[in-house]
């Protein structure tokens, strides 16, 4: 009988397998800093091509300039009839959708079954994944000639119109954002309410909600971030007069619609086109502004309930 | 019975019916927009429209070379996107230890989800159509759209990774695999379904957008179909805005027959990638 032959097996993974894995775990790495590394691109490059502007015509006669003719010979650079437009179109549409989706979150999240809600949930769902193109369609089709009809206005393309598509437009939004919220208050929160004798509807109003108060303003902020950020639906809706609004039913054009419409038309280079990309920074800082706070409040509001 | 306890009670059911009522108002609308496409688009239907290209400025034939683009240009992001995004999410679920950085990743990556579709569009034409010189092109737009995309595919693949059980991580360690081929034999096969629905939703969204492709990729009208990566294209949703506020006298069938195929495609996409996921998760159970 002759023993097996004892091989000498070498212990541990092989060298090659070891650089494998930290090659790949640098390239990963690397990988992990792209959403970091685009965003800084994007403040850059918007930078870079507003710098003419900024040196040319400066930040501060653009933002409170009130006339904007960017193609006559002496060309007027006012932000103001844009940024008023914008703030007009995404005010009112937030007072059309946020009482009705707060509602409508509650509703999902308290006082709705286990059928109901995930059917509901997915519907919204459906609505959000419509492209803001098709949005614009059906305004055009059903919104607009609507508002002509009912308010005696002469096109019916007004901030009032863009206003109403894009209330259904950022709904999905809010509801679920705030459905969340509200879903994230632990329950023994609302037995404990329950056991001193109030109603749902009472430990609903007086203890879920103010829980989730903080989580409700940032579904609220997210949604008014993509409504400032909108750019099709309010371009085809909203009329696009470039002048300081008097009213709802006035023309409006907003910063988004701005740069869809005449940034196709400019020459490369050329003082026009730097002017754009200075609106696009404007918008940029804005709507980044408002969804890091928003952002910042939801993660307080998660570490809150995890402890 | 107290008058307190009716009164509560009488508030409750009010409650609940003006909550519900809200909830059913929105409903509607969702049901009534997906109807109203539907209605509208489906006269528009033929074997035609969806393999002609248009005739007679618009006014007449089928919508091929959108489709075709639309086709290009989301399979270009996908290509761009999916990569980094995996990645991405990988770092974050396996790689990322817990501190301040890995924080700050966090927020830039919601962050990125919430900046204008518009701004994107600037940004591509600033850095990929001007200084990379692609031009107008299915490559600028790709790579456009895949910026877009990126936090959405990066948001589900770390979701679907943190579902996986830690003791399939370990069980793996333990027999001597190294990090990298635990999580590539292990722990993204497990994972895949999350990673590649999210990621067609994703995908779906960005075939849907406009704004972003404005200034980078689309063009108004072009008989042929595009041959290379650097040809500008047509493409659907743009073809539904030139249709809707520049063509006038066109039949409106073409124009909802064109949002009903976008809608349809994206949202098929969706709801095929649903399904799919869960039934994988019926079929795997820790």
């Amino acid at each position: 009988m002759t023993a097996p032959a004892i091989r000498r097996q070498r212990v541990g993974r092989s060298v090659t397998s070891r650089a494998a894995d930290s090659i790949v775990r640098r390239l990963i790495s690397l990988n992990g800093w792209a959403a970091i590394v685009i965003l800084a691109a994007i403040f850059l490059f918007l930078a870079v091509n507003a710098r003419r502007a900024l040196e040319e015509v400066g930040f501060w006669v653009m933002s409170l300039g009130t006339e904007w003719y960017p193609t006559i010979p002496t060309p007027r650079f006012g932000f103001l009839p844009l940024l008023s437009g914008s703030v007009l179109v995404t005010a009112t549409a937030l007072v059309l959708c946020v009482p009705v989706s707060l509602a409508a979150a509650i509703f999902i999240s308290e006082f709705a079954g286990g059928r109901v809600k995930e059917v509901t949930k997915s519907i919204i769902e459906f609505m959000a994944a419509i492209p803001s193109v098709v949005y614009g369609l059906i305004g055009i089709a059903v919104v607009v000639p609507w508002v002509r009809a009912t308010f005696d206005t002469d096109s019916g393309l007004t901030a009032l119109s863009g206003a109403i598509v894009l209330a259904f437009m950022i709904a999905p939004t809010i509801v679920s954002i705030s459905e969340d919220a509200l879903h994230a208050v632990p329950n023994s929160l609302r037995q404990g309410s329950l056991a001193l004798g109030n109603t749902r509807w009472e430990t609903t109003y007086k203890v879920v909600v103010p829980s989730a108060s903080s989580g409700i303003l940032a579904a609220v902020m997210l949604g008014m971030g993509r409504a400032i950020g909108e750019t099709m639906a309010v371009l085809m809706l909203t009329g696009n007069a470039a002048v300081i609004p008097d009213s709802l039913f006035d023309s409006v054009r907003t910063i988004t619609g701005t740069i869809a419409a005449e940034m196709g038309n400019v020459v490369q280079g050329g003082l026009h086109q730097s002017v754009l990309f200075t609106l696009g920074l404007v918008l940029f800082s804005i709507t980044f502004l408002i969804n890091l706070v928003a952002d910042l409040v939801l993660e307080k509001q998660r570490r809150r309930w995890q402890r | 019975m107290s008058r307190r306890i009716r009164q509560a009670r009488l508030t409750q059911t009010l409650a609940v019916a003006i909550t519900g009522a809200a909830a059913a108002f929105i409903v509607t609308a969702a049901l009534f927009l997906l109807g109203y496409i539907l209605v509208r688009g489906l006269p528009a239907m033929s074997w035609e429209f969806i393999s002609q290209p248009p005739r007679g400025q618009m006014k007449a034939g089928g919508i091929l070379p959108s489709i075709i683009g639309t086709l290009a240009l989301t399979s270009g992001t996908a290509a761009f996107a999916l990569p980094v995004g995996v990645a991405a999410g990988i770092y974050l679920s396996e790689y990322a230890p817990r501190g301040r950085m890995t924080r700050i990743i966090r927020l830039a990556i919601s962050n990125m989800a919430g900046v204008p579709s518009i701004v994107y569009g600037l940004f591509g034409l600033a850095l990929f159509v001007i200084l990379f010189s692609f031009g107008t092109s299915i490559l600028a737009g790709a790579l456009t759209l895949a910026c877009l995309t990126l936090p959405v595919i990066i948001t589900a693949t770390e979701e679907a990774l943190r579902q996986i059980p830690s003791d399939l991580r370990q069980a793996s360690l333990a027999l001597g695999a190294t990090r990298w081929r635990t999580i590539y034999r292990v722990v993204l096969p497990a994972a895949a379904p999350g990673i590649v629905t999210g990621s067609i939703l994703g995908l779906a969204r960005a075939a849907g957008e406009t704004a972003p492709i404005l200034f980078t990729a689309a063009v108004y009208y072009k008989r042929q179909l595009p041959t290379s990566i650097f040809d500008d294209v047509m493409v659907l949703p743009y073809h539904i805005y030139i249709l809707a506020t520049q063509v006038t006298g066109r039949p409106d069938d073409i124009i909802w027959g064109t949002a009903l195929i976008l809608v349809g495609g994206v949202t098929a996409g969706s709801v095929i990638a649903a399904t799919w996921r869960s039934l994988q998760r019926k079929k795997v159970r820790w």
